[in-house]
Parts: C-alpha cells; sequence; structure tokens
C-alpha cells in the first residue's frame, strides 16, 4: 500500500449530497502508478518507492532510461514522481497503485503547479491597494515606499515587490474525499485543487488528520 | 462527452424531473425545508427574472417576489434535489433574458405581460 497516486486535474463540477446541499468538487484521474523502483537503506540510503504515470512512446525514450525500466518490466513512464515509505512497506517493481487506496471521506492532501501568472506586480501579487486612478495622482499601480532610510540602509529580506506570480508548486491540505471510482480511475475530492485542468497532481493522506 | 460532464449528468436531474419554465413566468417552487427532525414544503411564488447555465448540472434560477413590500430574490439551483416541483402560475412573454429591470419597478410598473394564448 502506499499513501499517495499521481493524477491529472479533470476539472470542477458540483454534486448535491444527500441531505440536498449544494458542494463544489473537482475531478482527478489518478493512476494507474506502476512502481518503477524500490529504493531501499541499503542502496540507495533512503526508503522510498518510485512510480511512473501515464506512457510513453518507446522512440522517445533514451537509452539510460530504457535500462531503467526494463529492470522494473513495466513500460516507459512519462512521469516520474517518488513517495517516502517505511521499511516494511512491500511494494516492489512492477506493482500497480490504483485509485483503491482512498476511499470514500478519506482525507488527502493534493500537490500541484498553479497556473502562472507571469511577472505581476504588487497589486495582483501581494493585494496592495494601489493608489488613486485620478484627481490630479500620479501615483497609481507602484508598490509605494520600500523601508525607511539611512538606519537600517537596507531593504528588509521577504519585502513584498513584483515578481513571477503563479506557476510554482501548491498544496492544498486536508481535502475531503467525495466519491472514488476505481473503474475509470477517478478521484472525487471536496474543492478546488491547484492548477489547470490537464496539469499533474500528487493526491497523498492528508498530513494534518484524518 | 468529457469524464466531468458525464459525472456531473450522473448526479443532476435528468429529463422530465428538469423543472419546466422560462424566464418571465410567475412560478411556485416547492422547496423542502429541515426544522429540526421535521421537514416540510415550503412554497416561493415570485417572478422568474433570470435563469443561468440553461440544464446543465451547475443551473440556477433567480425567482423575486415582493414580501413586505421589500423585494426578496432567491437563487435556487435547478438539480436540486430539495426542490419537489416548480408550479408555474402564469406564463409571462419576456422580451429579454434577465429582467434585473424590475429590481428597479414598483407596484403595477414591476409586471411582466402574460403570454397571449395562440
Amino acid at each position: 500500500m502506499l499513501n499517495g497516486i499521481l493524477g491529472r486535474k479533470l476539472g470542477m463540477t458540483c454534486i448535491f449530497t444527500e441531505d440536498g446541499r449544494w458542494i463544489d468538487v473537482t475531478l482527478v484521474k489518478a493512476g494507474p502508478c506502476t512502481v518503477i523502483q524500490r529504493k531501499t537503506q541499503d542502496s540507495d540510503g533512503y526508503e522510498a518507492v518510485q512510480v511512473g504515470f501515464e506512457d510513453k512512446k518507446e522512440k522517445n525514450v533514451n537509452k539510460p532510461m530504457t535500462g531503467h525500466y526494463a529492470k522494473s518490466g513495466a513500460s516507459p513512464k512519462s512521469v516520474l514522481r517518488e513517495f517516502r515509505v517505511d521499511a516494511a512497506n512491500e511494494l516492489k517493481a512492477g506493482d500497480e497503485i490504483t485509485s483503491e487506496i482512498f476511499k470514500t471521506g478519506d482525507r488527502v492532501d493534493v500537490q500541484g503547479t498553479s497556473k502562472g501568472k507571469g511577472f505581476a506586480g504588487a497589486i495582483k501579487r501581494h493585494g496592495f491597494s494601489g493608489g488613486p486612478g485620478g484627481h490630479g495622482s500620479h501615483f497609481h499601480r507602484a508598490p509605494g515606499s520600500i523601508g525607511q532610510s539611512a538606519d537600517p540602509a537596507k531593504v528588509y529580506k521577504g519585502k513584498r515587490m513584483p515578481g513571477q506570480m503563479g506557476n510554482r508548486k501548491v498544496t492544498t491540505h486536508n481535502l475531503e474525499i467525495v466519491d472514488v471510482d476505481t473503474e475509470k480511475n477517478l478521484i472525487v475530492v471536496r474543492g478546488a485543487v491547484p492548477g489547470a485542468n490537464g496539469g499533474l497532481v500528487v493526491v497523498k493522506t492528508s498530513v494534518k488528520g484524518s | 462527452m468529457n469524464l466531468v460532464e458525464e459525472y456531473a449528468k450522473k448526479h443532476a436531474k435528468t429529463g422530465d424531473d428538469i423543472p419546466k419554465f422560462n424566464v418571465g413566468d410567475t412560478v411556485r417552487v416547492h422547496y423542502r425545508i429541515v426544522e429540526g427532525e421535521k421537514e416540510r414544503v415550503q412554497i416561493f411564488e415570485g417572478i422568474v427574472i433570470a435563469r443561468a447555465g440553461a440544464e446543465s448540472p451547475e443551473a440556477t434560477f433567480t425567482v423575486r417576489r415582493i414580501a413586505n413590500k421589500e423585494g426578496v430574490e432567491r437563487v435556487f439551483p435547478l438539480h436540486s434535489p430539495r426542490i419537489e416541483k416548480v408550479e408555474v402560475a402564469r406564463e409571462g412573454a419576456a422580451r429579454r433574458a434577465k429582467l434585473y429591470y424590475l429590481r428597479d419597478r414598483v407596484g403595477k410598473a414591476a409586471r411582466v405581460k402574460p403570454k397571449h394564448r395562440t
């Protein structure tokens, strides 16, 4: 058993609970993943399971990786990720991991890459208020003062400024699993999941609680 | 049909279960509410001033009524299982899709022309 699985965010919709409340849900196509390598303390210095997700054409795989996949007996995969496990974990190369590892009611963390917003200003990136639009004001969307004068004579680290926004790893914690469809490899979680539709996500057992 | 639509459709109402009415109609929405242990049906009567999302699983509609001289609007999810039925009390002939102009009107001006029978 593994505590996580790789998947693709399919999109959001809404369903109604049994007592008639509207809830927003995100559909994730999770797995099937194949174990490519079982890393152990003896051979690699740490315990982990390397899993592959989604097939890749053989012609697009280079020689070193072809050997790596051949060792596991699995077809080449386009995505490889590792999950840390206990030494007692009995998974071995070639094992399949499906959405069966989760069941309705479980709590999970979902990790994805947020949508990239490019180089964004302080208003969009940090929610600064900005200046007046008109009435003689020339101060519109600039960040304003970034500190004091001769003392401390520097800008403090972590000062919120314009820069790259989005396109980074984001984890949403403690989402409830509403439904699991093992036939279609679907996991339905309540709420939103980071990233665009079609983006790679990692669904893991929640670290914050059950 | 992609997996998202397929999944949502499975949980939504289908065919004749979907209430049928148009913008401008005066409707009586039979809405089940739970009061502690008991469950009862509440009726909300008013003019449908907007529909959003056609008959998709996310679709909603807005009903406006005047209660105690104060305009009250309620947004219902079209597929909500709490909606028992939607009765069309009077059909209206609306010339636009959203009747938001009714918000600015009072009394006799805040009416929708009845649909002519053919």
